[in-house]
């Protein structure tokens, strides 16, 4: 017989596990819901844009009442729990309703902080906390002039803006000389509060009310000073309080909350907690993405997986009135251990801030432009260290290069018809209804319904700050610690330590030992793990061809009518009369519908028939020539420019650097695609300054450069190390190349590993110490002595036949 | 009137992976699970025709190999947000064959 699961509170975070754990375990448990609010579950988030008339209350709806119906559960609206009997394991609620249960789930969020005031019980004075606040609020607004919201943070502001809107006179009084406190520092407080004067609203600073005026209803509001202003309205936007009567008087164990433990687990282990009731490792929490995570989490141990730990959060947040950018994260007030780079541009109304502690970043403002939150808070969950980019890190990611979206930053000011993705031609307005219609919360869910930034990604930042404008808060499901993908709860880092230290060689091995929850993973680990364990193992691991993207199991790009390309190596970018001939002949024999020069130095020939690759393969294997990897997350071109044997200019012989840097790293795989060039001078006509890998050859020497890339985020090189002679370049490249395929996750490049380790730490491991640049580069060596072994050669002398031949049948 | 028509031997099918069947006018992916059990899909994929056949076989699910659409081996539908439908074909394994059911 099924379990009964009994939830209390019908809000975002206990329903959010409710979903959470219906994806785990549909089918384990009889579910009872009790909410004491009359409706189904709602986003009361929303709540500011429903008072300002931008959103209506059905619009706001995430399940409807057939919800509950389709997923059987129970549903009991409008009625409030008043005992936990925990010795019968039941729940009693106000009329009578009782239900028993096996696992409790508390859910009771919290309520509006009200001042303890003389006056505070009239009639018109109430908090912003649900629909029926919104009602009172819209009710008043309809009949009377004047109102009051105490408190200049952001539920206050929102509730003053959302009032303003409903046509009331509005003003907001505040105990501090600075709004939003929690959240801003004093030069960005002061902008936000000329823009919101200039809309209309109104402040009294440095004011602490004394008392509530007023027979039955309210009239006015004394301050201490002495001063008093007439209202019709007092909302108290002062803070809230977290929920835990019933709990406590249950007899369970709370504090400032319903104390859990990091499985969301309360002092009986029958009863778990979550949302902002809740008080885990001494902090409670008020946005919803931490409460999502312990959702998840809470979900994972109801359905008994048992792997999942919550570990606390790191919020942000971003203030939903239209026509204001503002973002703000962690510690932006800083101490005499921190440093503050600061940005302020009063003339076009943007400031930024950015806290560093020991080059790490620990919190930021930012007013106006606000488009690299999501980057400053990536760099901050992740604890990137900024040492080695300081200097522009105020300029924000879109100086490495936006490509295909310019100078557009101003999410809030941006015209609905602003194409945001240019892969997939999706605009601004696209965006807002998906997230409205769709009732979507993640990044992930926007990329699923309208393919913004599923693509090539570039757009993601812009992505995010429209989600995080129009829900609030930080919604990219980013938990501190980001699992490979949906089929286990650990990290990239995490797995291929285990690979290492557990000796695991197989997939299969990885998948039991980290508890996978697919019996064959997805396309996302697959084509890790293979790489992983190739990476770990070479020689000793076997390749899983169907766990690689097809351009990689065929060894060519697929193109879009399901035809193939074919793109032979050259080294250095050099070749020969004969090798042209062979080409031009094999384009002839085959038919090959174009030929291009490629971007990176060589000859494309496209459109050929998957069965005739083995073929083409096989004739251009005879002229000498080997696959270009022009399809693989492997070393693709070494670009080279004529150097100091023809050019004027030359310094050093690039182009024989260049064909002995390609003799050494072609057919490694990588976790991304990589590339090197070497520039005969600093003129750099190979462009070396946009490779993974690069070298400009000067007078003294070599110039070494890595972490750069062209495509979709133009990121320069950092300068690693200068050395004098070719032997020392090579050994160079090996080591970096072996550093990268170690470290880096599966599918990150160069140009965002070395943003994320820090080049210091590449430095350290590679120039400064000799003896590990050597062990290094010698893996490298060993690895490549098992895949310097052409892949079309091993298929046109028959590996793997069955791939390339189908089966013709008649059905006649 | 159904017919039964003879593929390959199922060894010839790699795990996790696919062979093309070509008929006269279209072509069919056939799968091959981790359990043995066999699909059949036409090859061109709901959203651009993209060949199912070269994709990513996971579960009973295949992803497109052109722009990740998941599809559902088994009724050939879109998952995920994805809305679309392609055709299937009944399969069945006998002494190691693969046979499929007459796609007309
Ligand atoms: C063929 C070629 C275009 C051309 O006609 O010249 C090309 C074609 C493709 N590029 Fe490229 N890129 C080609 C040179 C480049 C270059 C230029 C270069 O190498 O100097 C760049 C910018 C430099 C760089 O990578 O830093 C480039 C940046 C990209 C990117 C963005 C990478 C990034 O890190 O941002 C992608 C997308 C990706 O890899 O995820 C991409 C992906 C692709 C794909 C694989 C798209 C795809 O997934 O199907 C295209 C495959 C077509 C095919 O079937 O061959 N291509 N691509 C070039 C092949 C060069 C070669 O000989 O191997
Ligand atoms: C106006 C407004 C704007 C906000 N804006 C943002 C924002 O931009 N970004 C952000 O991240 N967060 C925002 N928040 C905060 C966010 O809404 C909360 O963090 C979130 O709703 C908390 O979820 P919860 O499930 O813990 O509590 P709730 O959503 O409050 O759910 C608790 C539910 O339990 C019910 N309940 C309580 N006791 C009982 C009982 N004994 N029996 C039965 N039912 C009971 C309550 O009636 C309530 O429905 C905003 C909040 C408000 C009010
Ligand atoms: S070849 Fe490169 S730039 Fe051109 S369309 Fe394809 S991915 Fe885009
Ligand atoms: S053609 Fe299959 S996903 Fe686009």
């Amino acid at each position: 017989m099924k379990a009964n699961l009994v939830l209390i509170g019908n809000g975002m975070a206990g329903v959010r596990a409710l979903e959470e754990l219906l994806k785990l375990e549909p089918e384990k448990y009889n579910i009872t819901v009790f909410g004491e609010e009359p409706y189904g579950n709602y986003n009361r988030i929303m709540l500011s844009p429903v008072l300002a008339n931008e959103k209506t209350i059905e619009q706001i709806m995430l399940n409807d009442e057939q919800w509950y119906i389709d997923n059987g559960i129970t549903l009991h609206k409008g009625k409030k729990v008043t005992e936990i009997n925990r010795i019968k394991r039941e729940v009693v609620a106000d009329d009578g309703t009782t239900e028993p249960y096996d696992k409790l789930l508390v859910a009771t969020g919290s309520t509006s902080f009200m001042l303890p005031l003389p006056g505070a019980d009239k009639e018109g004075v109430i908090g912003f906390r649900d629909i029926a606040d919104v009602d009172t609020m819209i009710d008043i607004a309809s009949k009377h002039k004047k109102a009051v919201v105490i408190g200049g943070g952001l539920l206050g502001l929102e509730a003053a803006n959302g009032l303003m809107k409903q046509g009331m006179d509005v003003t907001v009084v505040h105990l501090l000389d600075r709004l939003m406190e929690r959240q801003l520092d004093g030069p960005a407080a002061a902008m936000l509060k000329t823009s919101l004067e200039a809309s209309g609203m109104k402040f009294l600073m440095s004011h602490a009310t004394d008392e509530i005026n007023g027979d039955d209803r309210v009239t006015g509001l004394t301050f201490k000073n002495g001063d008093y202003i007439a209202t019709d309205l007092v909302v108290m936007a002062v803070g809230i309080k977290p929920n835990f009567n019933l709990a406590q008087e249950s007899g369970l164990h709370c504090e400032r909350g319903i104390v859990v433990s990091d499985t969301m687990q309360t002092f009986d282990p029958n009863i778990y907690s979550v949302g902002e009731c809740v008080q885990h490792r001494g902090t409670t929490y008020g946005l919803v993405a931490p409460l999502f995570e312990q959702a998840k989490v809470a979900a994972n141990h109801l359905a008994e997986f048992g792997i999942a730990r919550y570990e606390g959060t790191v919020t942000s947040t971003m203030l939903k009135v239209t026509g204001i950018d503002l973002f703000s994260a962690g510690d932006f007030i800083g101490d005499d251990t921190t440093e503050e780079l600061v940005f302020q541009d009063v003339a076009s109304g943007s400031y930024k801030k950015i806290v560093l502690k020991d080059n790490i970043l620990i919190g930021a403002v930012l007013y106006g432009d606000t488009i690299d939150g999501t980057w400053y808070f990536q760099m901050m969950k992740d604890g990137t260290n900024v040492a080695d980019f300081r200097s522009t890190l105020l300029f924000g990611q879109a100086h490495l290069g936006d490509s295909g979206h310019g100078e557009e930053t101003r999410i809030a000011n941006m015209p609905l018809t602003a194409e945001i993705c240019g892969c997939n031609g999706i605009c601004k307005g696209d965006i807002l209804d998906a997230i409205n219609d769709k009732k979507l919360f993640t990044l992930d869910d926007v990329r699923a319904h309208t393919k913004a930034s599923a693509s090539c990604g570039s757009c993601t930042g812009l992505v995010e700050s429209i989600l995080a404008h129009t829900v609030g808060g930080d919604y990219s499901e980013a938990p501190s610690k980001k699992p490979l993908c949906g089929c286990t709860e650990h990290s990239h880092d995490e797995i291929r330590a285990g690979i290492d230290a557990n000796a695991l060689k197989t997939m299969q091995a990885v998948r039991d030992q980290f508890n996978w929850k697919t019996p064959d993973g997805c396309p996302a680990c697959r084509t890790s793990l293979n790489y992983y364990l190739l990476c770990s193992w070479p020689g000793e691991y076997k390749d899983d061809a169907q766990s690689r993207f097809i351009n990689e199991r065929a060894h060519a790009n697929i193109q879009k009518d399901g035809s193939f390309s074919v793109i032979p190596r050259m080294f250095g970018g050099i070749c020969t009369a004969d090798e042209l001939r062979a080409i031009a002949d094999a384009a002839d024999k085959y038919d090959v519908r174009q030929i291009t020069l490629t971007g990176g130095q060589r000859i494309a020939l496209f459109g050929l028939d998957k069965a005739q690759l083995p073929e083409i393969w096989e004739d251009l294997n005879t002229a000498g020539m080997v696959s270009g990897h022009a399809y693989g997350k492997a070393l693709r071109t070494v670009k080279t420019c004529v150097g100091s044997d023809w050019c004027r200019f030359g310094t050093q012989d690039s182009t024989g650097l260049g064909i002995k840097l390609e003799e050494l790293t072609w057919g490694s795989w990588m976790p991304h695609k990589y590339k090197i060039a070497a520039s005969g001078c600093p003129r750099n006509c190979a462009e070396a300054t946009i490779k993974d890998f690069g070298v400009v050859c000067v007078d003294s020497g070599y110039e070494l450069h890595v972490g750069g890339n062209g495509g979709i985020k133009v990121r320069v090189t950092d300068f690693l190390a200068k050395v004098k002679t070719e032997e020392e370049v090579l050994e160079y490249c090996g080591a970096f190349s072996q550093m990268y395929r170690e470290d880096a996750h599966y599918l990150e490049r160069t140009a965002p590993w070395v943003e994320r380790v820090g080049l210091s730490s590449i430095k350290a491991a590679i120039v400064e110490d000799e003896a590990n640049r050597k062990v290094l580069h010698e893996r490298f060596l060993h690895g490549q002595s098992f895949s310097q072994d052409d892949p079309w050669k091993q298929h046109a002398d028959g590996k793997d036949a069955n791939e390339f031949k189908s089966i013709k049948i008649t059905t006649a | 009137m159904s017919k039964w028509i003879e593929i390959a031997p199922l060894s010839d099918i790699p795990v996790l992976g696919s062979r093309v069947v070509k008929t006269d006018s279209f072509s069919i992916a056939v799968f091959r699970g981790t359990d043995d059990s066999v699909f059949a899909i036409k090859d061109a994929c709901p959203h651009k025709d993209g060949p199912l056949s070269q994709g990513i076989m996971h579960g009973t699910t295949v992803t497109c190999p052109l722009h990740n659409w998941k599809i559902n081996l088994a009724n050939g539908e879109a998952l995920g947000a994805d809305e679309g439908c392609t055709n299937v074909f009944e399969t069945k394994v006998e002494n190691a064959i693969v046979y499929l059911k007459n796609p007309q």
